[in-house]
């Protein structure tokens, strides 16, 4: 049996990106929206700079918290390597959502390694559902480099058929109050990319 | 109402509803936030204890007083807390007494994946294991009632999964009308003197036998018949990986985890072709119903080590008549350069351990942040057991090597971590002259965690000011005569330091004084001036890249094999000890 009504999210970056922010954000949209919602990450170690990956499932019931090996239908890559990584999480045809950054690891800062080229085409051949992002120039148009994820969350939620009134619900509830108008705003610009 | 929330943040609200009083904890992940979550309930009377057993201690305490209580920690807490719970078992409650344990099956931030389920067992008291948020709430206050109606401490066990994981919760209104907590004088019950323990005894295990007979009929326990053919015994998230996995199966489902509803297995088992257990880690539940004479398929399916996970679950069923085997040839990638975790950039440990790894210490280490000494290119941690360890180990390793190895000898400790089990350690040292070195790594937080505070920070889990433990006056109060501070961030001052106490025949402790660089909305940590590396005095000698400062990174020039080195300024706080290693002047 497939669990077709449910739809599966996996939010990756690197530790400290905000990958926890932004998948609060996704949960409680789909709350609004009403549906059934399960998250779930990591939190300690991994935080440190490592690889993050946080599932976000909604449907009519959720069960597991954490999304079935090769069933992710979107991915939300907030780091360009760490998207790339991540692709066998998701199911043939599934959705990619990325930001055109770019985040050395240890063995690259050391010069032992390099960054890897050509992820852009690479992930394209796979999936060719594939959004690239450059939050962070956006963000600093926009006025604040820091909203780089929420331009990205407003490119997600065109790729997620819910209605934007949730969402601007969600960034309200979730998004400290002085830093609110430059994240709606980002979210708009993200919206319409 | 419903909210979304943390098994944590739920655990956290059903101990409001439940009328809790008292809570305490030591910071442990997957447990951390419970304890953080129930300090926003004013109702609430929470701190933070310097290890588990103290943290129990305070609970059981408030329990004896009458009030409701709960102690929170990671399952390798338990270990430390394990003194207390097993006779806690024996006196019984005053209050609701609840302990709740957070595993880490697959150790995404632990050193073992001991299974607690255990210690339920080990010690006679019930266990409850709630499958998401809004049975983790549910659970938590069910446990007060059935310690009060049962007088045993209850356990609550859950897992990385559950209590970071989010789902939808319905929130209640606390409870009321609890007895007023007062001193009520018990002593047959509450000293446990060998003839007052000894009539103890039986009722604990008068008290497991009913338990198992609450158990057959109380709803936490839930038998779902779907398919004849197939029942599966699970408890906690793996009950939902199971519906998810295999949906026609029938599921008798565990709240209570210990113990066992022993008539409703049976009837569970007689009603279904073929019977299995499926649980994450130890044959816990399996071999109970195995030992009940029932014909159950459990471990030669299920892996031992790691979590499970719908597709775990459906790959281990593969192949049998309830799940078809895999055909599917899962998607690769090319191998990527990994991304292990590492200090942050300005990080007061980095430079301790780029000395130690200099000076060829032999470190003997312990569980924080500094854990990360171990990573490359600082490779500077020789052993890590658990916390606390890193100072006994030494102690005793000392002890049969010969002078010049036992200068290598050096122990490495946070401030928490040594707060927590390393001021006995230490006392063991002093007492016993083990000629060994300490360094205290004192970043005035318990970072590793997410940066709890602690009796030598200064303030408490509210926030409030306390008292500090004045750790070189505590260190020369057991005992050792040779005390050194040092800043982190000065390497030849650190190293002169190093070198001296490392030569010396006897005990000696080191304290660095710099505050961890993630501590916001105080004074403890400033941010010095961003340094940058000026690209023609730079002659990429890569000096500065040995510490392994997230902040440099090497940028190779068309050749690919010259370079030169360059400072992120978002990244870099001005530590200044890359600067201390670069022989040309090039950072400024
Ligand atoms: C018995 C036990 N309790 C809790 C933990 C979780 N834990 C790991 S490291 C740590 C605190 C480390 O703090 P500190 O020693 O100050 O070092 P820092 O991370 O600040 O460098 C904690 C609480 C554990 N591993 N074992």
């Amino acid at each position: 049996m497939t669990m077709s009504d449910i739809t599966n999210i996996l939010l990756v970056g690197v530790g400290g990106q905000g990958t926890l922010l932004a998948s609060e954000i996704l949960s409680e949209v789909f709350m609004r929206a009403g549906y059934d919602v399960k998250k779930s990450e990591i939190h300690g170690m991994s935080q440190r700079g490592g690889s993050v990956v946080s599932h976000v499932r909604y449907g009519r019931q959720v069960f597991s918290p954490v999304v079935p090996e090769g069933e992710g239908d979107i991915l939300f890559g907030f780091e360009l390597m760490e998207t790339y990584r991540s692709l066998p999480l998701l199911r043939p045809g599934a959705k990619v959502v990325a930001n055109n950054y770019r985040i050395p690891s240890p063995s690259i800062l050391l010069g032992q390694e390099s960054y890897p080229e050509g992820l852009e085409g690479k992930i394209r051949g796979m999936f060719p559902d594939f959004m690239l992002v450059d939050g962070l120039k956006i963000a600093t148009e926009a006025g604040n480099p820091r909203v780089a994820n929420t331009v990205l969350l407003g490119a997600l939620s065109q790729r997620i058929d819910i209605d934007e009134s949730f969402w601007i619900e969600a960034i309200e509830k979730l998004v400290p109050r002085k830093a609110l108008d430059i994240n709606l705003q980002a979210f708009r610009k993200g919206r319409v990319l | 109402m419903k909210e979304i929330l943390s098994g944590n943040e739920a655990i956290a609200r059903g101990a409001f509803e439940a009328g809790v009083k008292v809570a305490s904890a030591y910071p442990g992940t997957p447990s951390t936030e419970i304890l953080e979550n129930v300090s926003t309930y004013s109702s609430i009377n929470s701190s933070w204890a310097p290890n588990e057993k103290v943290a129990l201690e305070v609970a059981i305490g408030a329990s004896f007083g009458g009030a409701r209580a709960m102690a929170c920690m990671k399952h390798v807490g338990v270990n430390v807390a394990a003194d207390p719970l097993f006779t806690v078992s024996y006196t019984g409650v005053g209050g609701g007494l609840v302990l709740v344990v957070a595993d880490d099956p697959e150790m995404h931030s632990s050193q073992n994946e001991q299974d607690s389920r255990n210690y339920a067992k080990f010690v006679k008291v019930p266990m409850l294991e709630p499958a998401d948020s809004q049975e983790c709430k549910e659970f938590t206050r069910l446990a007060f009632e059935i310690s009060e109606q049962f007088d045993t401490p209850v356990m609550v066990r859950s897992c990385t999964r559950i209590s970071h994981g989010k789902s939808i919760v319905e929130l209640a209104d606390p409870v009321t009308g609890l007895p007023a907590p007062a001193l009520v004088k018990n002593p047959r019950k509450l000293v446990m003197l060998p003839g007052n323990a000894r009539e103890r005894h039986p009722l604990v295990e008068q008290r497991i036998v009913d338990l198992s007979a609450y158990g057959d009929t109380n709803p936490v326990n839930r038998a779902e018949y779907l398919s004849e053919d197939i029942g599966i015994i699970c408890s906690g998230v793996t009950w939902q990986y199971v519906r998810e996995a295999i949906p026609q199966a029938s599921t008798l489902k565990l709240g209570m985890v210990y113990p066992l509803p022993k008539k409703l297995v049976r009837e569970f088992a007689s009603r279904v072709r073929k019977l299995f257990v499926v649980e994450e880690l130890d044959p816990f539940i399996e071999e109970q119903v195995r030992a009940m004479g029932i014909e159950v398929v459990g471990k030669e399916l299920i892996p031992l080590c790691g979590e499970l996970s719908p597709g775990r679950v459906r790959t281990a069923f593969a192949g049998t008549s309830f799940v078809p085997a895999v055909s599917a040839t899962p998607l690769s990638v090319e191998k990527l350069p990994s991304r292990p975790p590492n200090m942050c950039p300005g990080c007061p440990h980095r430079g301790i351990f780029y000395l130690l790894n200099r000076l060829k210490a032999y470190v003997t280490g312990d569980i924080g942040c500094y854990t990360l000494g171990f990573m490359h290119p600082l490779n500077a941690m020789d052993t890590c057991v658990c916390m606390g360890a890193s100072i006994s180990n030494a102690s005793g390793i000392v002890r049969s090597l010969q002078p010049e190895e036992q200068r290598r000898v050096v122990a490495v400790i946070g401030d928490s971590t040594f707060l927590h089990t390393g001021v006995n350690s230490l006392m063991e040292m002093a007492y016993n002259k083990a000629p060994a070195t300490v360094i205290i790594l004192d970043n005035r937080i318990t970072a590793m965690t997410g940066r709890q505070e602690n009796p030598a920070s200064g303030y408490t889990l509210s926030g409030e000011e306390a008292p500090m433990v004045n750790i070189p006056e505590l260190v020369r109060a057991l005992g050792i005569r040779h005390v050194v501070e040092v800043d982190p961030y000065d390497l030849p001052a650190s190293r002169k330091v190093l070198e001296e106490e490392m030569a010396r025949p006897e005990p000696s402790v080191i304290i660095t004084n710099r505050p961890c660089c993630l501590i916001k909305g105080d004074c403890r940590f400033e941010k010095g001036t961003v340094l940058e590396i000026d690209q023609d005095a730079c002659t990429g000698c890569r000096a500065c890249l040995s510490i392994g400062c997230p902040a440099i990174e090497w940028k190779p020039d068309a050749s690919g094999k010259k370079g030169k080195a360059w400072i992120d300024p978002l990244l870099c706080t001005g530590c200044t000890v890359c600067q201390q290693l670069c022989k040309f002047n090039a950072i400024k």
